[in-house]
């Protein structure tokens, strides 16, 4: 008799299962077709760096080197320059600029220190998150890939906003409906 | 076997049977079901395990020596990568060691959001256990719906704190950031589907008979050896031994919430799968409660010399960024004394003693891993059971190998 209500109560199990299981089908999908489709990401997530500068397209960092002692990795490598000249020829907004100004993306952990460290804003996290290469050598970015007037932004992200549903990646809900993402 | 007997030289003995019944296993470090990079002697009689070994170490990363070349909130961002399903609970215990040293005050709304975040992170990190288990032990399906809630908790997680695995949301003295805007209406929205998923686990896993008998009577350890093995944590309170930090020995405001602590008496895997699965909904008891009692106020602590200046503060005033130009670059001093500070994690208790001898850097930081204590009693677990029962104890100690070798 054990037998027999093992095999019942088993059976019983598996259906309830492939019940809920099946009936998940017809609901949105919770995959995201990356790359084909762009992955959210929230106005605070921390990807690659960027480095601003003011409305003139003056670099607003004064090499004050703080993100560098901020930082728990030291990956950031700075050199500081002097710039006398007046405000229209100069790099920086300040008269004092990073002449160099690298990041190490094999070290960097991507912890939000340097930005919370920046006395001048002219350091943040931008979005990007695609940063893997072929070589090694080329994690090491200089200013010309971190500068926001040169870095390349990807298209596949989109920053969502703050009055999103935690799910709403998943939902894309027009006026019919929800609409299926194959 | 004759065929190739008959061909063998006459000097050579063939024995029939093999020279010792006991046969040695190695599982792992790379099998999918020990969790990360374990490695399990097994010492086996057939099926039947005579003891199980476990070997650790391929996740040695040197963190507690870390510490102690970092200024104290550098080390934030180390804690995350210890315990990586759990990282806020790292960031708290870690964060609160330094403020015992201080002795410093929290503000009220600061408390709030740590117990808000923390018991969302337990959910999620029971979720990968609830899925991983399942999935060791054969249930896929259950995998997928475990992650999808994850995934809502970790997009919380991430509008928070901009980071996903490794949030470093807490600071000595507070909070990195306060809370984004439509963050309550989200974590409500989250707590309203979190019962339908809840009911989900209890269909296709709790109510199924096959997953009763594969868990029922395995694994046994009694309550009096587990206290002996020092176990903690979801794994004590399933021997039937009822003891929590968040209750016993509060922190962050814990005792004034309404919760309860599940206790199994069986000792067994089943047991042991119950309290988490009961403690999910303590959980999320805990956290609507804490949004309800979220109010306005400051996240940051009364200290200039520790907590880094409010940012327009910093821009206006010559004396806040005097302060966050010191805190930054040299850090702050830290009083003479060592501490040991405790908190109930999702595996059990997570404690860590700091070192301090006045100076910005911790003269040593060692932590006491759930995780690692833990997994010291798999041997007294797994004695005499199947090959196959081994992977499911191994999930239901819920280990990280990331805390494990640190
Ligand atoms: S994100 Fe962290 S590790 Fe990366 S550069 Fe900034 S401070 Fe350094
Ligand atoms: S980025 Fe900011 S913190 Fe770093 S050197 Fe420039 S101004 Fe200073």
């Amino acid at each position: 008799m054990s037998i027999l209500s093992d095999v019942f109560k088993s059976t019983k199990a598996v259906i309830l299962g492939m019940k809920r299981t099946l009936s998940e089908i017809p609901r949105e999908k919770w995959t995201v077709q990356y790359p084909d489709v762009p992955v959210t990401v929230q106005p605070r997530y921390r990807g690659q760096h960027l480095l601003h500068v003011d409305e003139n397209g003056k670099e607003k960092c004064v090499a004050c080197y703080l993100c560098a002692a901020a930082c728990p990795s030291e990956c950031i490598y700075i050199e500081a320059q002097d710039d006398p000249r007046p405000y229209e020829e100069r790099v920086g907004r300040d008269e004092r600029y990073a002449k160099v100004y690298n990041i190490d993306y094999g070290r960097c952990i991507f912890c939000g220190f340097c930005v919370e460290a920046c006395p001048k804003d002219a350091i943040t996290h931008g979005y990007n998150f695609e940063i893997s290469v072929y070589n090694r050598a080329d994690l090491l970015k200089t200013k010309d890939d971190l500068l926001i007037t040169k870095q390349k932004q990807s298209k596949n992200y989109r920053v969502a906003l703050s009055t999103e549903d935690v799910d709403s990646e998943y939902k894309e809900v027009d006026s019919v409906g929800i609409k299926f993402r194959l | 076997m004759s065929v190739a007997v008959e061909n063998l030289p006459k000097d050579v003995e063939v024995l029939d049977q093999p020279l010792e019944s006991e046969m040695t296993l190695s599982m792992g470090p790379q099998h999918p079901s020990t969790h990360g990079v374990l490695r399990l002697d097994l010492r086996l009689d057939g099926e039947l395990v005579v003891k199980a070994i476990p070997d650790i170490g391929y996740l040695h990363t040197g963190m507690e020596k870390l510490f102690e070349y970092k200024k104290y909130q550098q080390g934030i961002v180390i804690t995350d990568r210890m315990d990586y399903l759990n990282p806020l609970g790292n960031n708290l215990v870690y964060v609160m060691a330094a403020e015992k040293l201080l002795q410093l005050e929290i503000p009220e709304r600061a408390q709030t959001v740590r117990v808000l975040m923390c018991e969302l992170q337990r959910i999620a990190s029971h979720m990968v256990w609830l899925g991983t288990h399942c999935l060791d032990i054969g249930a896929m399906s259950v995998f997928f719906f475990c992650f999808r809630e994850r995934e809502k908790i970790l997009n919380m997680i991430e509008s928070a704190s901009g980071g996903r695995m490794t949030p470093s949301y807490f600071r000595i003295g507070g909070l990195m950031m306060d809370l984004p805007a439509g963050f309550e209406s989200r974590c409500k929205q989250f707590l309203d589907g979190f019962l339908d998923a809840m009911n989900t686990f209890e269909t296709l896993v709790t109510g199924n008979t096959i997953w009763q008998s594969r868990t029922q009577g395995i694994g046994i350890i009694s309550s009096e050896e587990a206290i002996d093995w020092g176990l903690t944590g979801p794994c004590l309170r399933g021997s039937g031994v009822d003891l929590d930090l968040r209750r016993d020995n509060p922190y962050s405001g814990y005792e004034t919430y309404d919760f309860e602590i599940p206790v199994e008496n069986d000792g067994d895997v089943w047991a042991r799968f119950k309290v988490r699965m009961r403690e999910c909904y303590e959980s999320y008891k805990i956290v609507k409660q804490a949004l309800e009692r979220l109010k306005p106020g400051p996240i940051k602590a009364d200290a200039p010399k520790v907590v880094l200046p409010d940012r327009d503060d910093m821009r206006k005033h010559m004396d806040s960024l005097i302060h966050h130009f010191l805190i930054v670059a040299e850090g702050f001093n830290v009083p003479e004394g060592e501490v040991y500070h405790a908190i109930e994690a999702s595996k059990g208790e997570l404690g860590v003693y700091m070192k301090s001898n006045g100076g910005p850097k911790p003269e040593r930081v060692h932590f006491r891993g759930p995780s690692f204590v833990n997994l010291q009693a798999l041997p007294v677990m797994s004695e005499g059971e199947m090959v196959a029962d081994v992977v499911a104890i191994i999930g239901s100690l819920d280990i990280v190998l990331g805390e494990i070798d640190r």
